[in-house]
């Protein structure tokens, strides 16, 4: 099932929280929903789950209306809102149970649905306990089973990772991917490697406008017309330090000095082998020794950092 | 339906399970038993077999008891964020709203049904109006669904539990009071109109077993009109409140 957004908009009072947004997400697709806080990624996602009304553009979930059918379409989504919250005085079973009847899980298939979403969150030996004893891994997985409960053919998760150690986020990610592969599912995170690690396609929002579309590979090469690169020297004894002198090279943007590792830099320069090869030269020219060139991947940090910050 | 009535169970169970029902069921039975057999003017005292202290007991618990079911019911399911769950489910705000209602109209009938044995002992005593006593039941019922739907209101106002909790007294007081006290002071179409909202004026006549269909119209609509109120602060959601969609 696919989801359609076109020309969406929501407005509180005078503040434009989603400008006029428009992306598009097949079957089979993870998309990363990236920006900063405040960048409407949480209010686009209560607009796609039918829990707040747009100000302006359409939403489409395979063949519905998100504002004309929401029935129909609440019945296809599984969402995990942001803080994932949850009624602390249940028991994990007993609010599977509930979330089951309420999606319209018929009741003679319930049992069955529970111990098989039970087993695959991982929640066996908590499924008795209370929500409120679990830690915060397991009600993490608690809200991804009580999404997952009713097989929605979209899955919407709202920072589905924070708050997690290391060991969860990797569990909750392959849980993730392993689900992703034969539904549509659309996360937002503003965790970099997370993306990285499990998503098809970017969308990166800033002040309610989409500034980036594509997989994180085209995104790189976006990024791409300048380059970056880690830079070890050694001089002489005796001469001055290399840092005044590699900021006046030709074609370099930036010298980042790196912090306890001495002769050691990250150089941001506009071209690639030129720079190279003139780097090369002056080292010669000046008997630098060179001890490290390596050009750095070009990070989704940084893009992440260019398209968001002005 | 099915889903008002999942939502109903939910928290009809919920309040099993926080003790909330139990401490309900021991106050009240203790509250109202006590003036009932013991205290002031009980039985024994005005020498009648009758209900009619009873009656006046539970018209009055009911109104501290019931606000403090209902405080929760929409302010922490908002501040704890479990609303946006329940209502992105296949749920609408109606269905949510009418189940929450039901669970507590569930308690406070088995709470009710539980002080049956009072009216079963009284037949002992004497002759008793039965049609008096069934009418006196009806009447609380009404009563109760009243304040459950201004209490669910008044819970959906807020995200603060004892903000709603006193916003639900609030309201009761003046349905159950204040309203009464403006009708004896006001002259003409003023008394004539609080005596009409006046909550007590349209239980008395009840407790007495006076079956009028204005009083059940008069009960019935006002806790329709809450409750559409209370749906109608849920759907403010979608047209501006960036605080209620956090």
């Amino acid at each position: 099932m696919d989801i359609r957004v076109n020309h969406l908009t929501k407005t509180y009072g005078t503040q434009r929280a989603v400008d006029d947004i428009s992306f598009e997400v097949k079957t089979g697709e993870i998309l990363g929903f990236l920006g900063p806080n405040g960048a409407g990624k949480t209010t686009t996602m209560k607009i796609l789950t039918c829990y707040m009304a747009a100000s302006g553009g359409q939403v489409q979930i395979g063949d519905y209306d998100v504002m004309a059918q929401p029935e129909r379409v609440k019945r296809h989504i599984g969402y995990l809102p942001e803080n994932n919250p949850l009624y602390l005085d249940m028991p994990v079973l007993e609010y599977l149970t509930f979330v089951a009847e309420l999606q319209g899980v018929p009741r003679a298939e319930v049992p069955t649905r529970l111990r098989s979403i039970v087993g695959r969150c991982g929640l066996n030996l908590e499924k008795h306990k209370k929500i409120g004893a679990l830690s915060k891994g397991y009600r993490q997985r608690v809200g991804l089973a009580q999404a997952l409960i009713h097989d929605p053919d979209i899955l919407i998760l709202d920072e589905p990772t924070t708050g997690l150690d290391p060991n969860q986020i990797v569990e909750i990610r392959n849980l993730i991917r392993e689900i992703g592969k034969e539904k549509t599912v659309i996360l937002s995170t503003h965790i970099l490697p997370e993306v990285e690690a499990t998503c098809d396609r970017i969308l990166i929002i800033n002040r309610g406008k989409i500034v980036a579309d594509g997989t994180p590979e085209s995104l790189r090469q976006q990024g791409e017309g300048s380059a970056i690169f880690l830079v070890q020297v050694k001089v002489p004894a005796g001469s001055p330090g290399p840092t005044e002198a590699l900021r006046a090279l030709p074609m370099v943007k930036a010298v980042e000095v790196l912090p306890k590792q001495p002769g050691r830099y990250r150089i941001t320069a506009d071209s690639d082998m030129p720079f190279r090869e003139s780097l090369f030269r002056y080292c010669v020219k000046q008997q630098w020794l060179l001890l490290e060139l390596t050009k750095e991947e070009q990070r989704l940090e940084t893009i992440f950092r260019d398209l968001t910050l002005n | 339906m099915r889903e008002t009535w999942i939502i109903a169970q939910r928290e009809f169970r919920s309040y099993l399970d926080s003790l909330v029902a139990y401490i309900l069921l021991v106050v009240f039975l203790g509250l109202t038993g006590a003036f009932t057999w013991l205290i002031m003017a009980d039985v024994f005292m005005i020498k009648q077999a009758t209900m009619e202290p009873f009656f006046n007991v539970a018209y009055w618990s009911l109104f501290f008891f019931i606000p403090a079911l209902t405080m929760r019911m929409l302010a922490e399911e908002r501040r704890t964020g479990t609303l946006e769950v329940l209502l992105t489910r296949k749920v609408s705000d109606w269905q949510a709203i009418s189940g929450k209602f039901l669970g507590a109209f569930l308690l406070i009938a088995v709470s009710l049904l539980f002080t049956l044995p009072f009216y079963v002992s009284i037949t002992w005593l004497g002759p008793v109006d039965h049609g008096a006593v069934w009418c006196g039941y009806l009447g609380l019922l009404l009563l109760s669904a009243f304040y459950i739907s201004m209490g669910i209101f008044a819970s959906s106002l807020t995200d603060n539990p004892i903000v709603a909790l006193l916003l639900a007294l609030l309201i009761g007081i003046s349905f159950h009071w204040i309203f009464g006290i403006l009708s004896s002071v006001l002259p003409g179409a003023g008394g004539r109109f609080f005596h009409f909202l006046s909550a007590s004026n349209h239980f008395d006549s009840m407790a007495r077993g006076v079956i009028d269909s204005r009083d059940v119209i008069y009960f019935l609509s006002f806790s329709l009109l809450a409750l559409i109120l209370a749906e109608a602060r849920l759907a403010w959601r979608h047209v501006a409140d960036a605080s209620m969609a956090r």
